[in-house]
């Protein structure tokens, strides 16, 4: 699905917290139409560098463009290009005191100015191909799990975004509950969704993934395909890390 | 004419109370004296009424000034690895200014400085006002506090899920942070209401004739404490224990809508 167009660029992007240096100088592109899912050890920055490409973290340094706009010049209307950028968390953070169609309604009603009807109607939509359209009128806090990360999931698709950020949208889910989400994130990448994922279900990232990207020690240290990152690991950080976690 | 004394009072007094022990038909006489002659009750009620006024009014200015603060010093926090706007940073140390004076002072100081240096009221009305604006501004920097452990009560996750939708900094905050905020922060503001109550018997400082400065008034004419003061306590006690009571009815009603 990937195409020729880059949705999104990454130049020499640096983060440090206080006197932590995170990010050291990252560079990338993500085509529009491409999957692209992050891997690399814990704490070496994958969130960071997520978290960076819709500037809820602020870059230290280097630029990212957006359907070639730099988004970090502070001139940029950030939340113009945000509505544009769907994100997952590990935590879900659907609001608590709406209801799953309120959840999902509320961001185009009050930023795409949609009508309440349209919204619901796109809401109830996306709510039917995952399979809950019957919890509509629930809130979050009677939803599992699965649920509640599939909600989150379709509430960022109802802003119609170009690429949809998730950030290990599976590890905080029950066992049982993986397969699930990543269901749907799979018929997402079927579709032709842009995607940066960060996981660590490496099975689900051979599957999905059109491209891998693995970050150490705060830059990309080897990236390629399924196929070459995993069957043919160069860099020997790559291969200690697999031979852990595979 | 007859004065009104205790002698004239037993002398026509209804046949009960002349059969009475003495410090007993001293008791009904100050009773007497304080509410029914020259139906001195309504000095209670119209000193009541300025109490309620100038609660009310300094609740709603606190909240104003309280959720302003602590929006601000919350956007200001907000910046933890970016440099504020240099408009923000101002209004913050502005606002820093205003919570160091208000807590590092009394209250009945700022109620001088306020009657009598700062705002000098003429009429009653000028009076009320300058009551409501000194006890206002001092609840605003107990009312900030009060918001901004509320807000900061709520996970971080609510303001970037909200953000990564798109929403910016006020909006997020309106439709996503205060409702939430609102069932932490309602309790409390509750109970600073009933110190407000309680503080506004201060307001006589500045001449304001609340209940306590009718009070005043009262014993000015009877020149008997024990009763008019024992009665305030009452009133004001039992006021407290009427608004604890509807406080924790309405703080049940808002956990059941909890989810
Ligand atoms: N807000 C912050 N303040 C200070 N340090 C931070 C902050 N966020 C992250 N870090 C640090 O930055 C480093 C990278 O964190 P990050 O969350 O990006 O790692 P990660 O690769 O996503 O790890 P994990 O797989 O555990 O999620 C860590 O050392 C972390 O402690
Ligand atoms: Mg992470």
């Amino acid at each position: 699905m990937t195409t020729n167009e880059t949705l999104i660029k990454v130049e020499n992007l640096v983060k440090n917290f206080g006197n932590i240096e995170v990010l050291k100088g990252i560079n990338s592109e993500i085509k529009r139409g491409e999957v692209v899912v992050i891997i690399g050890a814990s704490g070496s920055g994958k969130s960071t560098f997520l978290r960076c490409l819709n500037l809820l973290e602020h870059p230290t340094d280097g630029s990212i463009f957006f359907n070639d706009i730099n988004i970090t010049d502070p001139k940029t209307n950030i939340n113009l290009h945000r509505q544009k950028m769907g994100m997952v968390f590990q935590q879900f953070n659907l609001f608590p005191h709406m209801t799953i169609l309120k959840n999902m309604t509320i961001a185009p009603i009050k930023l795409l100015k949609m009508s309440k009807e349209d919204a619901e109607a796109k809401a109830m939509e996306l709510l039917t191909k995952v399979g809950l359209a019957d919890r509509a009128s629930a809130y979050p806090s009677q939803l599992s799990g699965g649920q509640k990360q599939r909600v989150a999931i379709v509430r960022a698709l109802c802003m119609d975004p170009e690429v949809m950020l998730f950030d290990e949208p599976t590890s905080a889910l029950d066992p049982e509950m993986v397969g699930e989400v990543l269901g749907v994130i799979k018929d997402l990448a079927a579709s032709g969704m842009t995607m940066a994922i960060v996981t660590h279900e490496m099975g689900f990232a051979r599957e999905v993934a059109d491209r891998v990207i693995f970050i150490d020690e705060g830059v990309i240290a080897e990236e390629g395909t399924p196929e070459e990152i995993f069957g043919n690991p160069k860099c020997p950080r790559l291969q200690e890390f697999l031979s852990k976690v595979l | 004419m007859t004065v009104f004394s205790f002698t004239n009072w037993i002398a026509n007094a209804p046949q009960w109370v002349q059969s009475c022990p003495e410090w007993f038909q001293n008791l009904i006489f100050q009773l007497y004296q304080t509410f029914i002659y020259q139906d001195r009750w309504k000095f209670f009620i119209d000193g009541l009424k300025i109490t309620f006024i100038v609660t009310i009014g300094a609740l709603i200015l606190g909240v104003i000034i309280g959720l302003f603060i602590a929006i601000i010093r919350t956007a200001h926090d907000n910046y933890t690895n970016k440099k504020p706007p240099l408009i923000l940073t101002i209004i913050n140390s502005i606002c820093k200014l205003y919570l160091t004076i208000i807590r590092g002072t009394p209250m009945m100081v700022q109620l001088l400085v306020m009657g009598f240096v700062i705002m000098v009221p003429k009429t009653d009305f000028a009076t009320v006002i300058c009551g409501i604006i000194t006890l206002g501004i001092n609840s605003g920097a107990y009312v900030a506090e009060i918001v901004r452990s509320g807000l900061m009560s709520i996970n971080i996750g609510q303001t970037e899920a909200g953000r990564s939708l798109g929403f910016n900094y006020v909006q997020t905050m309106w439709h996503i942070i205060i409702p939430q905020a609102v069932k932490n922060i309602l309790p409390a503001l509750g109970n600073e209401m009933i110190t407000l109550l309680k503080d506004t018997s201060l307001v006589s400082v500045i001449a304001l004739r609340d209940v306590t400065k009718q009070t005043q008034n009262i014993i000015s004419k009877t020149y008997q404490a024990y009763v008019p003061y024992i009665s305030l306590a009452i009133i004001y006690l039992v006021i407290v224990i009427l608004l604890t009571r509807l406080l924790s009815i309405f703080e049940r009603r808002l956990r059941k809508s909890d989810h």
